[in-house]
């Protein structure tokens, strides 16, 4: 087991190199650069500033002056925020993101787990149709509709919440709500079809007839054969949760990692934008390491070799 | 059953947690308790690239660090007038060639240093210098050899003009007369910094750590608390501001709240006292239901479009005559625009700085019509395939289709849209790879020379490929004018070379727009909507 | 007691092959819900395709005097700011997203699960290899991508597609990973095996079966995913240009006027939601026909 973690835990070192390398030159080829503005800079300022860091030398050095930064762990300057290193921006941003991303996913897992399960009980029953028409409308409002909805009603009208902010314990429901109901859909749904494909089994008939509870049957038994799909999704959806919540990011003006994205990747801030995609794979194959070892878990008979 | 009892409390349990706040009662809003402790709530837009006055180029940095540094002549808030700064008073010579400023004594910088003549050189020095490359060095360009100094012709920085004659005596030398000089010394890049902080942090240095919160010096009325990024940045009264009675805030909130419609809702929800900018589909309902907060007041921008003038039709001055003569510009700020912006048949904003253009272009579909037939497109008939190019961003989309209806209805010829990023767009723009493209200008200073330079041939800004050799005669003309009304009789020349040659299509000039909270005093509506702080206050 | 004890029996799989396509049509068939589904979805797509010769205006008609007016007679479902017709609106959007939504939702079906069905059932360095390429594939900067394209390729409808096809198959890959490294362990795949039967065999009749209940339902859930993307692509410029528009940007532009304008917002999500509804009723029915056991209950 600890030599598969630790060969995964290598494996993020080529990843790592060829996202870096594709990343690095696909961004240079995108129209317009960090200093492009409608207001035109004078050429000698951006001349000046791209002399400053070092944008002036040609590809391939700038590519191995980079590498070599990263390995020693220094992602560079932010081109945007001008005071401010790439280092730095994750060390504040990712924090609140991952917060953020953990209540999504609580909320999204209790919910879409409970649903999927009773709907699966009951299938084609109203048990079925009452949860799994409320994990669709999770689908068919997304953040950009829900979250302003929430605001409206949780916020405005019954004052209860603030309607924008990081501050108080509060002002992470909504957000919460607002991020995980798309990702409580999708478990939802996940969890009733291989629920549906688990329960009939003669192994969940046999723990029946053995007498074990109900519960136990289906948490102990079913569930962890039919978590299988729910962990694949988990990994990519969690590392998406972290770092995509731009939307519900800007409309409760939360300083978190998703806006940092977007903006970089909007504003030409290469340096930021490869940290946080050298940052953001780090996560993504470490996550999915995770998934593969909760698979074999949930199924010891599943092989994955590294 | 024994499962359905326990999937019922799971359930139940849920329904709980999204429910606990429920029973709260109402809380004090932020803006209630702020106006018991004299604290300003502010959205402020974007979050801030920087706050250094020599590096920055956007209005929302501006908006804070008016807070935090004082030039040499500050505005009145009501008409933009200079009024004293750090220099307590001031003379021209009659030529209009030499400025002296006396500064005050009591100027001090936040540390308790006071504020000299020396800092303020250090601080031309500074922003002038090749290495740092500031954006807007050549707003200090009037001084003389700053030009020579900032491309590196010359290394010697005492053959620029600006002397200290002794440590509170400024003397200030001009290439050529500049009567717009007061108003520019209020722009960012002439505001002081503090020299020992500069040094320390690196003084030439684009990224440059001084201006975090601890590192930040200013002479302003207020000190730099703290700076949580894209969170809130917080500025509080200083102590060592020499006009420090006047100022009667306590502190400064900014949120860089970028989504209007998330900032509307804080404003709603008593979070913010001023909001930077407004959702259009809302203004109808403030019209109607709170007034008092809607603030929709001119501004010193102007919305048009830019022509390719190289591209085929369109280098025809006929077909730019038709094209800008057909658009119903009234509909378009009525229905489109909506936020009581003035339509406009010239360039330069009205009154700006006293100078209107006496007679803008007038719409006539008629003539439009009759223009194209001319240009051998009757009817619309044979006009090549043109693509209007525009950001992504709701408001361009709306005017674009608003503005492409409107010439297949008037003219009959069909415009094809073209959404882009905003960085593909400008560089499409930047290299002329477009037939017509939405733009706006904000003026950098209170002057028409600001709308009316950029039209001077191969000037970085003037992306349509026109000039025209009477008008940049007109305008280096103008620059060496000292005297106002021959000086706006040159504009008003060389404007009517611009509407009749008609590169570009103006729209119309800018509002801004606020939602203020009515306790908010001080807070008066001027052109370049720049409100100093030391004289805003809460009043509930 | 262990649950990988108890799944050494082997479960059931269906043995009849040839009955099996029947069967699934008769079980389909009985589903009322899904009949009704299939037949609004079908309705549905061809009101939409025809939209051009039934929608009361022209899609890009304006009348800025009346502005956004609410539903009334002359215009059923309101009219957006500039005063076009929301309804032909809705019809014209319906094709791009119809399309979008189907098209791009096949091409990542089309990569995503023989990548994830090979990767699964080949296991070991080859399924850790192909697996890292598809985290690779997730970390690039799909906005960036994107502008690239579009700068080099211009707009068109197959790069839409491609675009958008080729970020949804990577979680699709994964998930069908996922499944298939699970099912491959069970012992009739097992006996199969040691029975000699070809890998294809293998593949498509035993372990095809036994995931497609997860693909179906996954299926169903990229096609909204997918139509709210077209919108996004349209931000960047790919996609729809104004003045045509599709569902994704009718309900993008209805968020940003909801309380002004409600029913900007109303009349794209109802007809947004039902599609997705019946597409999903349908997936269900089709799922549970389809499953070789799910006639058992």
């Amino acid at each position: 087991m600890l030599k598969f973690v630790a060969r995964r835990l290598l494996q993020i070192v080529p990843v790592l190199l060829i996202v870096i390398t594709i990343t690095f030159f696909l961004i240079r080829l995108a129209p317009g650069g960090p200093f492009t503005d409608e207001k035109k800079y004078p050429p000698e300022v951006i001349e000046c500033r791209n002399a400053y860091y070092g944008l002036n030398d040609s590809l391939p050095m700038q590519y191995l002056h980079y590498l070599g930064n990263v390995v020693k762990g220094n992602l560079g300057p932010c081109l945007q925020y001008r005071n401010r290193t790439v280092n730095e921006v994750i060390k504040e941003t990712f924090p609140i993101s991952f917060e953020l991303g953990c209540w999504a996913m609580i909320y999204a897992l209790a919910l879409g787990l409970v649903f999927g399960i009773i709907a699966a009980l009951r299938p084609n029953t109203l048990l079925d149709h009452i949860p799994m028409a409320a994990a669709m409308t999770g689908i068919c409002l997304p953040a950009f509709v829900l979250g302003p909805l929430l605001i409206l009603v949780f916020g405005l009208w019954l004052g209860l919440f603030n309607a924008s902010g990081w501050e108080m314990a509060t002002d992470r429901i909504l957000p919460a709500i607002t991020l995980g109901s798309v990702y409580a859909a999708y478990i939802a749904r996940l969890s009733r079809s291989s629920m549906l494909e688990i329960l009939p089994m003669d192994y969940i008939r046999t723990a029946r007839a053995k007498g074990a509870s109900e519960l136990r049957v289906i948490v102990c038994h079913a569930l962890k054969n039919a978590a299988i799909p729910v962990v694949s999704f988990l990994g990519p959806a969690f590392a998406g949760i972290v770092t995509g919540s731009f939307v519900v990011e800007t409309i409760f003006q939360i300083p978190g990692m998703g806006k940092m994205f977007v903006t970089a990747a909007f504003n030409r801030d290469y340096f930021l934008l490869l940290g946080l995609i050298v940052f953001y794979a780090g996560l993504l194959v470490a996550l999915n390491l995770i998934v593969d070892i909760v698979l074999v878990w949930l199924n010891p008979k599943i092989k994955i070799e590294a | 059953m024994k499962l359905w009892t326990s999937l019922i409390i799971i359930a139940g349990m849920a329904c709980l947690i999204t429910a606990f706040p429920m029973g709260c009662s109402k809380r004090e809003t932020p803006v209630d308790l702020g106006n018991r402790e004299q604290i300003l709530h502010r959205g402020i837009g974007s979050e801030p690239k920087d706050l250094d006055p020599h590096m920055v180029t956007g209005v929302t940095e501006f908006n804070i660090i008016i807070g935090l540094l004082e030039g040499l002549v500050s505005q009145n808030p009501k008409d933009m007038s200079p009024v004293p700064g750090v220099a307590e008073n001031w003379e021209a010579s009659t030529n209009g060639l030499t400025y002296t400023f006396h500064f005050r004594k009591n100027a001090k910088w936040s540390n308790g240093d006071p504020v000299t003549v020396h800092d303020f050189i250090f601080s031309f020095k500074r922003c002038l210098s090749p290495k740092l490359g500031a954006p807007y060095a050549y707003m200090l360009y009037c001084l003389k050899n700053a030009e020579a100094y900032n491309k590196g012709t010359i290394t010697d920085f005492s053959r620029v003009g600006a002397k200290a004659l002794d440590d509170y005596t400024l003397e200030l030398d001009l290439a050529s007369p500049t009567p717009y000089l007061l108003g520019l010394l209020a722009h960012h890049s002439w505001f002081p910094v503090h020299p020992p902080t500069l040094r320390k942090f690196g003084e030439e240095q684009p990224d440059s750590k001084w201006t975090k919160a601890g590192n930040f010096i200013g002479n302003g009325p207020f000190n730099l608390k703290s700076w949580e990024p894209d969170k809130q940045i917080v500025i509080e009264k200083s102590q060592t501001y020499w006009d420090k009675n006047i100022v009667r805030l306590k502190e400064i909130h900014f949120y860089p709240i970028g989504d209007h419609k998330s900032e509307e809702r804080s404003f709603r929800a008593g979070q913010l006292h001023i909001t930077e900018t407004m959702p259009l589909d809302r203004i109808g309902y403030y019209r109607r239901q709170n007034s008092k907060s809607l603030r929709l007041d001119p501004y010193l921008g102007t919305y048009y479009y830019l022509i390719n003038v190289k591209r085929p039709a369109l280098n025809n001055v006929k077909v730019r005559q038709a094209l800008a003569m057909a658009i119903n510009r009234k509909n378009l700020t009525a229905y489109v625009t909506k936020g009581g912006e003035t339509p406009a048949h010239f360039f330069t904003p009205p009154n700006t700085a006293g100078y209107t253009c006496s007679k803008g272009f007038t719409e006539d579909i008629e003539k439009a019509k009759q223009l194209l037939t001319e240009a051998g497109y009757p009817d619309g008939k044979g006009f090549p395939n043109i693509q209007l190019l525009y950001n992504t961003s709701d408001a361009h989309v709306r005017i674009a289709e608003a503005i492409q209806q409107m010439w297949k209805m008037n003219l009959n010829i069909n415009i094809e849209l073209i959404n882009m990023e905003w960085k593909v767009y400008v560089a499409a723009t930047d290299e002329g790879k477009y037939d017509i493209a939405r733009a706006g200008w904000i003026g950098d200073y209170v002057d028409p020379n600001s709308f009316l330079d950029m039209w001077i041939k191969d000037r970085g800004n003037n992306r349509t490929g026109w000039s025209n050799k009477e008008y940049d005669r007109l305008l280096s003309e103008a620059a060496q004018t000292m005297d106002r009304d021959r000086r706006y009789g040159l504009f008003q020349q060389a404007e009517q070379i611009l509407i009749s040659e008609m590169p570009i299509i103006p729209l119309y000039f800018y509002r801004s727009k606020h939602l203020v909270n009515p306790a908010v005093q001080g807070w008066d509506p001027n052109i370049l909507d720049i409100h100093p702080y030391k004289f805003v206050y809460l009043k509930p | 007691m262990k649950s990988s004890e108890i799944d050494a029996t082997v479960s059931p799989v269906y043995t009849i092959e040839e009955s099996f396509h029947d069967n699934a049509w008769q079980r389909l068939k009985m589903n009322r819900l899904a009949i009704v589904s299939l037949v609004f979805l079908i309705l549905l797509s061809i009101i939409c395709a025809i939209a051009t010769w039934i929608a009361p205006y022209p899609y890009d008609l304006q009348n800025l005097a009346i502005g956004a007016s609410s539903p009334s007679i002359r215009h059923w479902f309101g009219t957006d700011i500039l005063g076009r017709d929301l309804l032909t609106r809705l019809l014209y959007g319906g094709q791009i997203s119809l399309l979008v939504g189907l098209c791009a939702t096949m091409v990542s079906l089309l990569i995503g699960v023989p990548y994830g069905m090979f990767s699964g059932y080949c296991g070991g360095k080859t399924d850790a290899f192909m697996m890292r390429i598809v985290d690779i594939l997730y970390t690039l900067p799909f906005t960036i991508l994107v502008i690239i394209l579009m700068v080099v390729f211009g707009r068109n409808f197959l790069l839409l597609f491609a675009a958008i096809g080729a970020v949804e198959w990577l979680t699709m890959a994964r998930i069908i990973r996922g499944d298939v490294l699970a099912v491959k362990e069970q012992t009739f795949i097992k006996a199969a095996v040691v029975l000699g039967l070809s890998q294809s065999r293998i593949i498509f009749r035993h372990i095809l079966p036994n995931v497609l209940g997860t693909i179906i339902v996954y299926t169903t859930l990229t096609i909204p995913k997918v139509m709210l993307l077209e919108a996004f692509l349209s931000f960047l410029g790919l996609g729809v240009q104004p003045p045509m528009s599709s569902w994704g940007l009718l309900i993008r532009d209805g968020a940003e006027v909801m309380e002004s304008h409600p029913w900007l917002l109303i009349f794209p999500g109802i007809i947004f939601s039902v599609t997705l509804f019946a597409l999903n009723r349908l997936g269900d029915a089709l799922r549970d026909a389809l499953d070789p056991r799910f006639n058992k209950t």
